[in-house]
């Protein structure tokens, strides 16, 4: 069995951020990219028990499933869609300038798409504080926060105790159907349970994106990066498409579905 | 062979002066074998403290009254055991303690391709058993172990919340584990050692791997939405609510059976290491078990609803997981033949880890052969929530991962502590853990066939005499778990110097000293050989020089 020291397997000069258990850079950088993509199975797997549960009650209640999915913001939905399909564009071209060893082209990427992801959380926040609004009886969120305008509530769409959809509103006011009323209740409050369980995940992962791409930020400006060493870029990148990948499911499957 | 002291450095030694300082080098480490150690003393904690509540469970069954405890205590008392010992000691065991020290010395690493992740999925498990601790000591749960809705989500006054919490932790720190396996068997093997060099166990581990990040993100996610409509009262599992409780059976199992193969796998690629080491033979079809570990991985997401078979799943897709619950049988059956070839004509020496290999192959053959009974929609409806199927998942895996755990740690005892344990004991040990298991188990079988239904604390008198015979022979299980502690425990101070191969094993791991210096191998071994590279006359020679009191 022959052999060969690490010494022999060192000599060829390499960086200060090769770890101790790597030969090669090369090993390293596969290592971690392997790692990512290994990762973000696990994500899409823990996405996967919100979609099954989706699919399992879509084919449950299919009306109460379109009429609750008319209530939601699409408009608003749909610029968000657009931001994060520029914010992957972004980043794709921040892994490209890492790749050049063009310090300031990434940083400028990098800034802007920390942008656009904030942008997207604030227009999703909004979007949320409207449906909050809604159960406090303001028209608006502003209206809200000011106190202004305040009515009895006759829509709540967070799902809860004081969940009231608005036509169910009306059917128990005529008071025709009870137990059909019931089940509807149950499948418009099922669609916006998912419809906070799964947008409030990916914004939690969006949360966690941000915080990555602000680190890989602090390293490139510390000059940690080079052209051949811009691993956390590529697979900090890889993330963020994740990211977007799974809003480009969520957003037809909730809004326009 | 002839070395008569412990190598001057090794990865237990270190530098430090002071207490604290010691405590940092372990607590801190990002060195695999002192994380292995690490999870390795913690999980043995969680094995005792869920065999404290299987005792009181036991104890309690002795008379057909309940007597000892209330039906209320009687729940959190098995749902105790069942949390403890399939979350925080069957799924880790062995890829955590084992895998953990194993991976890397056997492909001829320096370390997994994560360390720092190594650290952190060993404070995640710690941090979940915190919350699984805290959730028992405060009054505990009484949902069983499998958290079924609604009762789990709506009725239960128990702790639930904090132990789905801890559960849910700890999926994260599988999740982890696995994913390091996968990177580091992909990019970590020493030059020359290509895919069909590997040892099986590494085979193994990397199955159990896919399964771990594949499974356990649905179990993260479905005991998620437990905590939410706990929480929050919207309905998602509540039928009352509008949910439908049968996606919580779906989503829960769909983790829960590949789940048992994270369990199973393991093991198997343990034995696969002890059976070609004691009768000094090449394994018997080498791809056959690679691939078969592979197929049961595969499978193994394919079968989770032979679970709900009285559930109001539809009987033509209870049809369809049934038969393909039978396919599971076919890998499983090819590894059982494999290693009987092996031991076929082979040199065997009955050294402690081999008793526990025959052991597993045997226990492992009834859980297994009761699992295809199982399997069948006729048998398992009148068997179902009975004793039967309590005696079929503890022969996998008690009989099974158990058996191969305590087999793996005393074959790598040598290798971890650098001494060996004392053989005469040892033996002792593995023959009163097999009789006391059978002796619990066995009667539990009729017991189901009988009737007697799981989780109930009070029965019908006429099952009194398998009921004490199954509580004596925990108690003589509880002490063939209590002599190993005993004597490995003195193995570390007065045990004879191991050497660094003390079994003339192949394989990376006993080509370093006994215990592995830091980055494992003072030079990177190139590896030109297939594993198990046991010349063909080996065992022909053993047999032919072997004299009473000969080491192997």
């Amino acid at each position: 069995m022959a052999t060969i020291t690490h010494e022999e397997a060192h000599v060829h000069v390499h960086g200060p951020e090769l770890q101790h258990q790597f030969e090669t850079p090369e090993q390293q950088k596969e290592a971690a990219t392997l790692g990512m993509w290994a990762f973000l199975v696990t994500e899409i797997m823990l996405f996967g028990g919100i979609f099954m549960a989706y699919i399992v009650y879509r084919w449950a209640f299919p009306e109460a499933w379109e009429e609750a999915a008319a209530m939601l913001n699409t408009p608003l939905a749909a610029v968000n869609t657009v931001v994060l399909l520029v914010s992957s564009l972004t980043v794709a071209l921040a892994v490209n300038a890492a790749e050049e060893g063009n310090k300031r082209r990434l940083l400028t990427m990098l800034v802007l798409t920390m942008m656009l992801g904030l942008t997207f959380l604030l227009i999703k926040g909004y979007e949320y504080s409207e449906k909050f609004a809604h159960c406090a009886g303001a028209k608006d969120p502003i209206s809200w926060i000011t106190g202004s305008d305040l009515h009895e509530s006759h829509e709540c769409l967070v799902p809860g105790r004081n969940f009231m959809f608005p036509s169910e509103h009306e059917a128990t006011g005529s008071g025709h159907g009870a137990a059909k009323t019931g089940m509807m209740q149950s499948g418009h409050q099922l669609f916006f349970f998912l419809y906070f369980c799964a947008t409030g995940l990916h914004a939690i992962h969006m949360i966690i994106g941000l915080g990555v791409m602000s680190t890989i930020t602090v390293m490139a400006l510390r000059n940690t990066f080079s052209p051949t060493y811009y691993t956390p870029v590529e697979i900090g990148g890889l993330y963020w498409h994740l990211i977007d990948i799974i809003w480009v499911f969520l957003f037809p499957l909730f809004y326009l579905v | 062979m002839a070395t008569l002291s412990l190598p001057q450095s090794s990865y237990i030694r270190d530098n430090s002066r002071t207490f604290t300082e010691w405590l940092k080098s372990w607590l801190l480490t990002v060195d695999h074998k002192r994380i292995a150690i690490l999870y390795l003393l913690s999980i043995n904690f969680f094995f005792l403290l869920g065999g404290l509540a299987a005792t009181l469970v036991r104890v309690e069954l002795i008379t057909p009254q309940g007597d000892l405890m209330s039906s209320d205590v009687y729940n959190r008392a098995f749902t105790l055991h069942g949390v403890i010992m399939v979350f925080f000691f069957l799924i880790p065991s062995i890829p955590a303690v084992l895998g953990n020290f194993l991976v890397p010395l056997m492909i001829g690493a320096r370390d997994l391709a994560f360390p720092r992740l190594n650290l952190l999925s060993w404070y995640l498990y710690m941090i979940g058993g915190l919350f699984a601790l805290i959730a028992a000591v405060f009054g505990g749960v009484d949902t069983g172990w499998t958290f079924y809705t609604p009762f789990s989500s709506t009725y239960s006054n128990s702790n639930v919340v904090m132990t789905i919490t801890g559960a849910f932790i700890m999926g994260f720190s599988s999740i982890l584990t696995g994913l390091n396996f996968i990177v580091t068997i992909h990019k970590m093997r020493a030059p020359g050692l290509t895919w069909f060099r590997l040892p099986l166990f590494i085979w193994a581990n990397y199955a159990t791997s896919i399964i771990q990040i594949l499974a356990t993100p649905v179990l993260g996610i479905a005991l998620l939405l437990v905590v939410v409509e706990r929480l929050w009262g919207v309905g998602i599992y509540d039928p009352a609510l509008g949910g439908d409780p049968l996606l919580f059976q779906h989503l829960f199992w769909f983790y829960s059976h590949p789940a048992v193969y994270i369990m199973i796998l393991p093991a198997m690629g343990v034995i696969s290491e002890l059976i070609s080491t004691f009768s000094r033979k090449r394994i018997f079809g080498y791809e056959f078990i690679a691939f078969s570990s592979i197929a049961i991985a595969i499978l193994g997401f394919l079968v989770w609803g032979h679970h709900m078979f009285v559930s109001s799943q539809s009987v033509y897709a209870g049809l369809i997981f049934s038969f393909i619950t039978m396919l599971v049988a076919i890998p499983s059956a090819i590894k059982v033949f494999n290693w009987t070839a092996t031991l076929y004509k082979g040199s065997i020496s009955y050294r402690t880890p081999m008793l526990y290999a025959l052991g597993f192959i045997g226990l492992f053959v009834i859980g297994g052969l009761t699992g295809i009974f199982l399997g069948v929609t006729a048998v398992d409806l009148h068997v179902t929530d009975t004793y039967f199927v309590v005696a079929h998942f503890h022969y996998v895996m008690v009989g099974g991962t158990i058996m191969a755990y305590l087999g793996g740690i005393h074959f790598w005892w040598p290798k971890m502590t650098g001494r060996m344990y004392n053989e005469t004991w040892g033996s002792i040990a593995a023959l009163i853990i097999f009789v006391g298991f059978n002796m619990t188990f066995f009667p539990q079988f009729i017991l189901g066939y009988l009737g007697m239904p799981r989780r109930y604390h009070v029965y019908p008198p006429e099952f009194q005499v398998l009921h004490v015979m199954s509580t004596a022979g925990a108690s003589i299980l509880a002490i063939g778990f209590i002599v190993p502690l005993i004597y490995l425990g003195i193995s570390l101070r007065k045990g004879r110097i191991a050497g660094d191969n003390p079994w003339g094993a192949t394989g990376l791991e006993w080509k370093t000293s006994s215990p592995p210096p830091t980055y494992n191998f003072d030079k990177t071994p190139i590896v030109t050989e297939e594993a198990y590279a046991y010349p063909p006359e080996a065992a022909e020679r053993d047999a032919a020089s072997w004299r009473p009191g000969s080491p192997l």
